[in-house]
């Protein structure tokens, strides 16, 4: 059974498009890596560059972004919580440390 | 009682009232997105906790070209995962990792082909890209399994320790690259990514079968392929993650 006649040309432009962005995010990252002494400006440069690649990974490829404004939302909400634990935990962990390796001075 | 005669009743067409779709995506789709969230929540947590590690421990401040494995501080990713497949002794940093990358964010792509195949109803170039995701995915997990079995078996140097003995590569107690903390996390992070990865190429020779059986031509919609596609690109996405906090940072 072939239905060749009456299926539509393929629209991939879009879809290569968003490959070569992420392709080049990945590059930068490991330039910035190889080139750049490591420190807390690098590693802001790759929590900024990491979102860019999850952006389009999730308004593209998954469609997020086509979708309505209400679980577009609902998805990215609970995502913001997430790394708001995130950014509390860690500085959790840098008191935990100082108070552990201070405690005896 | 009531004496209205049900065929008189209008019918009841409100939100919840079935046939219509709430978000305007379909009930699968819906609930992929919420299984997905609360998958993301786990490994959000797992990477709060490798943050939270890291920050208890001391970070390497010396000269990078000085550097040597320790117990004292977090050791640095890129002295760590610096082998390469075929180079014994070549000091590649992150190479494998950018690999692995290149593989899984090209095994996206397929899947996003083979889901806009499903679209225009071409069955088979819904197969064709369908095995494409399919190979990248087993490639993928293969790079991992030597990564894995690297990390473990460790390098000749080992970690020389204060009563003159070495160890040698890591287990869930013993780390020759730094803290046991620091292999506890590769493990439990990269193997539950892995475990993702594994489930997702078992679902995509579930959707490749039922494709090429027609099961889904017969339906007359790819939504399957879309579902199973949806969770694929959450495998990235979280690899996108894993690799910057654990590899580059």
């Amino acid at each position: 059974m072939h239905h060749t006649g009456d299926i539509p040309e393929a629209q991939t432009r879009g879809i290569w498009k968003t490959f070569f962005i992420l392709v080049a995010i990945t590059a930068l990252e490991f330039v910035f890596a190889f080139f750049m002494d490591a420190g807390t400006t690098r590693n802001v440069i790759f929590i900024i560059l990491t979102l860019f690649k999850a952006f389009y990974i999730v308004a593209e490829f998954m469609h997020l972004k086509h979708e309505t404004k209400a679980l577009i939302w609902t998805i990215i909400i609970p995502l913001a919580l997430i790394v708001w634990l995130m950014v509390a935990l860690l500085s959790e962990g840098s008191y935990y440390f100082n108070s552990i390796n201070s405690y005896f001075e | 009682m009531s004496s209205t005669s049900t065929t008189l009743e209008k019918p009841n067409s409100g939100t919840w009232d079935g046939g219509n779709e709430p978000l305007k995506a379909s009930y699968g789709k819906l609930m992929m997105w919420f299984f997905l969230l609360s998958d993301a929540f786990t490994f959000g947590a797992f990477l709060i906790v490798y943050g939270l590690s890291r920050h208890t421990h001391l970070p390497y401040t010396g000269d990078p070209e000085a550097f040597a494995y320790s117990t004292q501080w977090w050791p640095i990713p890129e002295k760590v995962f610096n082998a390469f497949p075929g180079f014994h002794g070549v000091d590649l940093p992150l190479a494998f990792v950018a690999l692995m990358t290149m593989i899984l964010i090209l095994s996206s792509v397929t899947m996003v082909l083979a889901v806009e195949a499903g679209h225009r109803m071409d069955k088979n170039d819904v197969q064709k890209w369908l095995l494409w995701t399919i190979l990248f995915g087993a490639t993928f997990l293969g790079c991992q399994a030597w990564e894995w079995g690297h990390f473990i078996t460790g390098d000749e140097e080992g970690m020389l320790l204060a009563d003159g003995s070495r160890i040698f590569g890591a287990n869930l107690t013993v780390n020759q690259y730094g803290p046991p903390l620091f292999a506890d996390l590769f493990f439990f992070i990269t193997g539950f990514h892995g475990t993702h990865v594994f489930s997702g190429v078992v679902l995509l020779i579930m959707i490749f079968i039922n494709t090429v059986n027609g099961v889904y031509h017969k339906r007359g919609h790819y939504e399957m392929v879309e579902k199973v596609g949806l969770y694929w690109h959450f495998v990235d996405l979280v690899w996108v993650f894993v690799f910057t906090f654990f590899y580059l940072i």
